[in-house]
């Protein structure tokens, strides 16, 4: 059991506030998430739960003990860092094995989880190479190495991505993902590529502005998303929020009401759930047409208010033409505008 | 332009540095291995041409054997122990401590003084009864030394105020050097348990050694450049007991104005820092470079 349970997280410098309360529990063996805009508190959180850096308030627990006064190697942790920290002078072996050797670990055993993790990573061919005569999905493989050899329960990484082509990426995320099944280690994954949230996690945190936003299945996020500002960081292009009239109307049209108005509401639906039809519920005008290959995004505007569609193939319209627009009732999303809070009763999958 | 004109221009531009490194460089240079196959012309005796017979005197030259001598111990002593200071000073102030900037500045400071006013300072810690060194002495009940006037000790006192000097100046390159290093290496190297120690010595002095080579190549010469002390404080004295080797090159060419056998001692020291010189960038260089 190595569950990762953080408990009222803050972490102020000065009076800038990096994270505030954050909470959240990461079930053992379970590939979690932590996705957020720049400048989030995402690196901040991983290396406090590393060890590199001290919390202002909170606790840490690792694998159902206090690890918050420990320093990092007794957490039982591995680390991918961002820009993979290799060592420049050793070799490629050297580098991975460096961990095991500082630790200890017998000659035949260092070996045995060389050998091992070399092969699962495509690396046998480099092991004496230093870093700089690799490429950079290479050196990426590297980290992921030194990390895997340690055989530590849980494992920490950092945006470790983000500097490799979209190809390799895709390769090297499916890779990542396998290796956590395998061996049945407890991931927390940075990122802010919702793609990688979507397509990795057993559990996104989205982090906005120090606080969890919302914690839950990539399902759940992107099917109930909590607030406006969760509801429009996942999915490209992102949910149309769209503002009502206090009758209930979208805003600037004379369309039907949409929902029993009060206030300040705001509906929200995805592109992929609208449907252009010629005769529908709502009036709109066609302003923008992107054909996308697979599909076409059509920019719409009804009444004051901006509605993207995403239409499988061809659409088949040109902007300046009417049309209209409807969607399924289970589809739409309410939320309330001052707060940015889920308002409708749906509970999350 | 045309192809000529342009090169006349190209050595047009080229030419005020190459009058100022020919006339001050490489003639002297040349002019000096010259006049040491003469002898010293004097009044209305011009230089005759001795072949190596300047060369000959040298090698029975005592007191050129015992500059020799006192120049390797006082290489011998200052390099290992400054360049080790200046690694430890550096890493000491490269971490987060309060008043960094100060102590940075307070190691740093010796460098920026004229040695001249070095010279001057460790004059007075060292004068016999009044001097630093001696007060302190009597605090602890011992009688009075003269520190610069024992032959036994004079070589160590020069020895002890250059690395003063100079480990401060080398700090300066090792500080430079570890702020190249990414942070993360050692918080990688954290959380795999790894100590300070062996942290030190697996990952921060590896990646060191080019500065190490640089600065060693920089101790060495300055161990035997450096003459401008032992003028101001000793005067190669007593006994020639502190005598290095440019100091008696000064002593040859200006006290006792023979200048064809001052130029044969250039001549050789030249030859020996060259020579090192070239041994620490092709052999050492070899090992180090880890890129
Ligand atoms: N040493 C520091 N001193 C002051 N403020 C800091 C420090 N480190 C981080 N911050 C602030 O804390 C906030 C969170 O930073 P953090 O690096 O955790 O963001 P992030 O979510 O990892 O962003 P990115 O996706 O760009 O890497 C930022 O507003 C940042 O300016
Ligand atoms: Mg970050």
């Amino acid at each position: 059991m190595s569950e990762i349970f953080i408990d009222g997280i803050s972490r102020f410098w000065g009076p800038t506030r990096a994270l505030e309360k954050v909470t959240f529990r990461v079930e053992s063996g379970r590939f979690a998430v932590l996705l957020g805009p720049s400048g989030c508190g995402k690196s901040t959180l991983l290396r406090i739960i590393a060890g590199l850096d001290q919390a202002s308030d909170g606790r840490i627990h690792i694998a159902g003990s206090d690890v918050t006064d420990m320093p990092p190697a007794k957490r039982g942790i591995s680390m991918v860092f961002q820009s993979y920290a290799l060592f420049p002078h050793l070799t490629v072996a050297q580098n991975i094995c460096f961990g095991l050797e500082v630790r200890n670990v017998p000659t035949a055993e260092r070996k045995k989880r060389l050998d091992e993790a070399s092969e699962l990573l495509g690396l046998t061919a480099l092991l004496d190479r230093k870093p700089s005569q690799l490429s950079g999905g290479q050196q990426q493989r590297v980290a992921l190495g030194r990390a895997i050899v340690a055989h530590a329960p849980v494992c920490l990484m950092d945006e470790p991505l983000s500097n490799l082509d979209a190809q390799l990426r895709q390769e090297m995320r499916l890779e990542i993902r396998e290796l956590q099944r395998r061996l049945a280690i407890t991931m927390l994954y940075v990122t802010h590529d919702q793609v990688e949230a979507m397509t990795m996690a057993d559990q996104v945190i989205l982090l906005n502005g120090g606080r969890v936003e919302q914690d839950g299945t990539p399902d759940a996020l992107y099917g109930t998303p909590r607030t406006i500002f969760a509801a429009r960081f996942l999915g490209t292009p992102p949910m149309n929020v769209i503002n009502l009239s206090p009758e209930g109307a979208i805003e600037g049209s004379g369309g039907p009401p949409l929902a029993d108005g009060r206030g300040d509401h705001a509906i929200g639906i995805r592109p992929e759930d609208i449907r252009v039809t010629a005769a529908g519920r709502i009036g709109a005008r066609v302003e923008t047409v992107e054909y996308l290959g697979a599909d076409t995004l059509v920019g719409c505007r009804v009444g004051n208010q901006a509605v993207v569609a995403r239409l499988p193939g061809r659409a088949g319209f040109s902007a300046g033409d009417g049309v209209s627009l409807d969607w399924p009732a289970e589809r739409q999303h309410m939320f309330e505008r001052s707060t940015g809070q889920r308002i409708d009763a749906r509970n999350a999958t | 332009m045309t192809r000529t004109k342009a090169t006349i221009y190209g050595w047009l531009l080229l030419l005020p540095a190459f009058v100022l490194l020919v006339s001050f460089t490489h003639w002297p240079a040349l002019a000096t291995i010259h006049a040491s196959f003469f002898t010293t012309p004097k009044g209305t005796r011009p230089a005759i041409y001795v072949g190596l017979e300047n060369y000959e005197a040298m090698f029975d030259d005592p007191v050129f054997w015992q500059a020799v001598t006192n120049n390797l111990i006082y290489a011998l002593g200052t390099i290992p122990v400054s360049v080790a200071l200046a690694m430890l000073m550096a890493i000491w102030v490269n971490e987060k401590l309060a008043g960094q900037s100060w102590l940075r500045l307070a190691y740093f400071t010796p460098t920026v003084l004229p040695m001249i006013a070095v010279a001057n300072i460790w004059l007075f810690f060292y004068t016999p009864d009044y001097g630093l060194i001696d007060q302190i002495a009597h605090a602890f009940g011992f009688g009075a030394t003269n520190w610069l006037g024992n032959p036994d000790t004079v070589l160590y006192c020069l020895m002890v105020m250059t690395v003063w000097k100079e480990a401060g100046f080398f700090m300066i390159f090792y500080l430079a050097a570890l702020q190249q290093l990414s942070p993360n290496l050692a918080e990688a190297a954290a959380i795999e348990g790894c100590g300070r120690w062996t942290f030190f010595r697996r990952v921060t002095l590896p990646l060191l050694m080019p500065t190490t080579l640089f600065v060693l190549v920089n101790a060495v010469i300055g161990a035997f450049r450096l003459v401008d002390h032992v003028i101001a404080l000793t005067g190669g004295g007593p006994n020639n007991a502190s005598q290095l080797l440019l100091s008696y090159i000064y002593d040859i060419a200006f006290r006792y104005w023979d200048t064809a056998y001052a130029a044969t001692l250039t001549v050789v020291l030249l030859a020996a820092l060259s020579g090192l010189a070239l041994f620490q960038f092709l052999v050492l260089e070899k090992r180090i470079h880890y890129r």
